[in-house]
C-alpha cells in the first residue's frame, strides 16, 4: 500500500485519503473544453502540488459530490502532465451530465489512478499500431502522445481512428498534429460522412486494408465501444499478430476501483485492478471477457 | 488459553455485564424464527437456534453504511462518520465463521477498506458449535464448515446445563471476566469429546462428490445448458445474494439532504443477479440474461472467489436455497452438473 504521506510523495495515493480508502481529493477544474456535442475535456489540477503519479491506460473515480462517482480514463499523457491532468467525459449519465454543467473553478473529487495501464515499456522498438474507436481514443491519446514525446524509442507508428461521423470525432488538435507528423501514419473514418467529409467512410476495420504490418514486430493497443473489439482481432489476428501483442482497454463500470465491489468482475478476475488494460492471450477464451 | 465452563444459568449475567462496555449482536427469536439483533435484554438471547434469514454479516457490513460526509457539496468539505461501538456477536454458528473469515480476507487484500476493518478491529465473535443441522438446506458438513479452528474469540460447545468456553483470541481470554467461569474437569472434557464425536453422524452429507472437486467440476461446466434452464426460472429477485454471508458486492451512491448542499456517501449491497449490475454507461450489459447471472453466481461461489481469495464462497448455510422462491438451491444446482458432466 501507498503511503499517503505528503511530506513522502507527491504523487495521488491509491489507498485514499488519511487512510479511508473512498475519500476523494478535490481537484479543481482549471479549463473546460467542449469538444463535440456530447463530449467535453476538463483539465484538472490537483491540491498542494500532488502530481496523479498515472500510466497511460489507467483511470481514476471521478466525484461530483451529491450526485456520485464514475470511473473516467485518464487523456492526457503523463509526459505532459504540467501539474494537471485531462479527462474527456462523454455526457451519458448522472455524474457526467452533473460534471457537464461545471466550469473553471469548480472542484471534483477524485480518487485513484487505478488499473494496470499500458506496459510501454515492452513496446520499445516496436511497430506500434493504435486502434482507437470513438471515445476510446481518449485512453489511448495518453499513450501516443507519451509514445510520440519519446519517439526514438520506437520504430514506427501507426494510428487508425473510427468514429461515428465527422462531427463525434474527438481531440481534433492531436489529430491535425499527428497528420501532419512524418514519423506518424494516420489513418481515420467515419461510419456516416457528411457533406463536408472527404475522408474515408466506413468502420474502422476498413482501415486495415490500408496498412501493410511487420507482425512479428508489430504491437497492437485497441479501444473502443465492446462491440468493436471482435472484428478489430480478427483483422489483427488475421495480419498475423501474436495474442501477446495485442492490448485491449476493456470497458467495465468500476464503481470502487479497488477490487471490491464485483461490478467490473470478469470471471475470477478484477477488470479495475488486473486490467482495464489486458493482453489478448490473457482473456483469449475467457466467457464474458469481450 | 485454556478451556473452561459457563454454566447456562450463567449466561445471562455475562451478556448483562458486557452491556455497558458493548454493542451486543446475537440471535433472538422474532415471528416464526430467529434474527440477529441488538440485545438489550439478555434473556433474548437464543443460542440455540436454528437459522436466521440474514447472517451475521450485516454487523460488520450493514446493508447501508454511510463512506463519508459532506457539509457542502460545492466546496468539498468531507468528514468521516463515527464509527460504530465495539461489538459482541454471541450465537455465531461455524458456517458464519468461515464466512466472515472470507469477508476478512477480501477487506484487508489489495487495499485495506477500513470502513469493514475498523468495525472488524473491534469485534469479538462468540461461535457456538452446531450439534444438529439447522434444516434440510443445510449442507455445511458438505463444505467442510460444520467446525472452525480459527476465526472466533471464544467458541462455546452445549454440554446440557452448561457450556464449554474456548478462547481463540487473548481478546476472547479478556472478555471472559465478565464471566463466571470455572476450569474444566477431566470429566467436563469427557463430556465434551463426547458431545463433539456424536454430532457428526447427525449431519448428512448432501453433494454427491467431494467439495474439493467443486472447482473443476465448475471449470467443466461454463457451457452447461443447465445455464439456460435456471435463467428459465430464475426471477432476478436477488434474494440468493442478499441473504449470503459471503456475498460483498456494493453499490456506492450518494445521498443529498433537502438543502441540496449536505449529504453523504453510502454503500449499500448490491447484487450481481440484478438486471444491470454488470452494464457500462454506453448500455452494453456484460451479463445480460439470467442464465448469464445465475452461472455467474454459482461460478463465483466455487471457483472464481477461490481463485482470487483461497476460500470457497460457499459455506453451506443454505439460506439462499430457503430463501429462492423458484427453488433454485446450491446442492441441487451443484449436484446436477455433477450427473450431467462429461466423463
Amino acid at each position: 500500500m501507498i503511503a499517503n504521506n505528503k511530506n513522502q510523495t507527491t504523487s495521488l495515493s491509491q489507498a485514499g485519503v488519511d487512510g479511508h480508502l473512498f475519500m476523494p481529493t478535490m481537484a479543481r477544474i482549471t479549463s473546460v473544453q467542449q469538444m463535440t456535442a456530447l463530449e467535453k475535456v476538463f483539465k484538472l489540477e490537483l491540491p498542494d502540488g500532488l502530481s496523479l503519479g498515472n500510466r497511460p491506460g489507467q483511470f481514476v473515480e471521478v466525484s461530483v459530490l451529491g450526485v456520485g462517482e464514475a470511473p473516467i480514463s485518464i487523456s492526457s499523457s503523463p509526459s505532459r502532465s504540467n501539474g494537471n491532468f485531462e479527462v474527456c467525459v462523454r455526457k451519458v449519465g448522472d455524474v457526467t451530465s452533473a460534471m457537464h454543467t461545471l466550469e473553471p473553478g469548480d472542484t471534483v473529487g477524485i480518487r485513484g489512478p487505478f488499473g494496470r495501464g499500458f506496459p510501454i515499456e515492452k513496446f520499445r522498438g516496436k511497430d506500434l499500431l493504435f486502434a482507437p474507436g470513438g471515445l476510446g481514443l481518449a485512453p489511448l491519446r495518453s499513450l501516443i502522445n507519451q509514445v510520440l514525446d519519446d519517439r526514438a524509442l520506437f520504430n514506427r507508428v501507426t494510428i487508425l481512428y473510427g468514429a461515428r461521423s465527422p462531427s463525434e470525432m474527438l481531440f481534433k488538435d492531436d489529430l491535425e498534429e499527428w497528420s501532419r507528423r512524418s514519423d506518424v501514419d494516420l489513418f481515420v473514418t467515419v461510419d456516416r460522412g457528411d457533406e463536408t467529409w472527404k475522408g474515408n467512410v466506413g468502420v474502422i476495420t476498413t482501415l486495415f486494408r490500408q496498412v501493410s504490418l511487420y507482425p512479428r514486430n508489430t504491437v497492437a493497443a485497441v479501444c473502443g465501444p465492446p462491440v468493436m473489439y471482435r472484428f478489430v482481432l480478427m483483422e489483427l489476428l488475421g495480419k498475423g499478430l501474436s495474442e501477446g501483442n495485442i492490448y485491449l482497454s476493456l470497458e467495465r463500470h468500476m464503481k470502487c476501483g479497488v477490487g471490491k465491489c464485483g461490478h467490473c468482475q470478469i470471471n475470477n478476475v478484477y477488470a479495475c485492478q488486473s486490467g482495464p488494460v489486458f493482453p489478448y492471450s490473457e482473456i483469449k477464451g475467457m466467457e464474458e471477457a469481450l | 488459553m485454556s478451556l473452561t465452563i459457563l454454566k447456562k444459568q450463567d449466561l445471562s449475567e455475562f451478556v448483562r455485564n458486557l452491556l455497558p462496555l458493548y454493542r451486543v449482536g446475537g440471535p433472538v427469536q422474532t415471528n416464526g424464527g430467529y434474527s440477529f439483533q441488538v440485545i438489550e435484554d439478555p434473556e433474548d438471547l437464543k443460542l440455540e437456534y436454528t437459522t436466521t434469514i440474514l447472517p451475521p454479516k450485516k454487523f460488520l457490513m450493514p446493508p447501508k453504511e454511510t463512506l463519508f460526509e459532506f457539509d457542502d457539496a460545492h466546496n468539498g468539505k468531507i468528514h468521516v462518520p463515527e464509527m460504530d461501538p465495539p461489538t459482541v456477536i454471541f450465537g455465531v454458528h461455524t458456517c458464519d465463521v468461515h464466512a466472515i473469515q472470507l469477508l476478512d480476507h477480501v477487506f484487508s487484500t489489495t487495499y485495506e477498506d477500513p470502513n469493514y476493518t475498523n468495525r472488524r478491529k473491534q469485534t469479538i465473535i462468540i461461535s457456538v458449535e452446531c450439534l444438529t443441522p439447522c434444516d434440510e438446506n443445510s449442507f455445511c458438513k458438505s463444505m467442510g464448515t460444520l467446525s472452525a479452528d480459527e476465526g472466533f474469540d471464544l467458541h462455546l460447545v452445549d454440554l446440557g446445563d452448561a457450556y464449554a468456553v474456548d478462547a481463540g483470541t487473548e481478546a476472547g481470554q479478556g472478555l471472559l471476566q465478565y464471566a463466571k467461569t470455572k476450569p474444566a474437569l477431566p470429566e467436563d472434557l469427557q463430556s465434551l469429546n463426547n458431545v463433539l464425536s456424536e454430532k457428526w453422524p447427525h449431519f448428512p452429507y448432501r453433494l454427491d462428490f467431494d467439495v474439493s472437486d467443486l472447482p473443476s467440476l465448475l471449470s467443466m461446466s461454463m457451457k452447461n445448458p443447465l445455464w439456460e434452464e435456471l435463467g428459465e426460472r430464475c426471477l432476478a429477485c436477488a434474494a440468493c445474494t442478499n441473504v449470503c454471508p459471503t456475498c460483498f458486492c456494493f453499490n456506492v451512491k450518494d445521498e443529498i439532504d433537502l438543502n441540496l448542499t449536505s449529504g453523504e456517501r453510502v454503500r449499500m449491497w448490491d447484487s450481481c443477479q440484478l438486471d444491470d449490475f454488470a452494464t457500462v454507461a454506453g448500455g452494453h450489459n456484460f451479463r445480460k440474461s439470467r442464465a448469464l447471472r445465475q452461472r455467474h453466481r454459482f461460478m463465483r461461489k466455487g471457483k472464481y472467489i477461490l481463485g482470487a481469495h483461497n476460500f470457497l464462497g460457499c459455506v453451506g448455510c443454505g439460506r439462499c436455497a430457503r430463501a429462492c422462491l423458484v427453488d433454485i438451491t446450491p446442492v441441487g444446482v451443484f449436484n446436477e452438473l455433477y450427473r450431467r458432466r462429461e466423463v
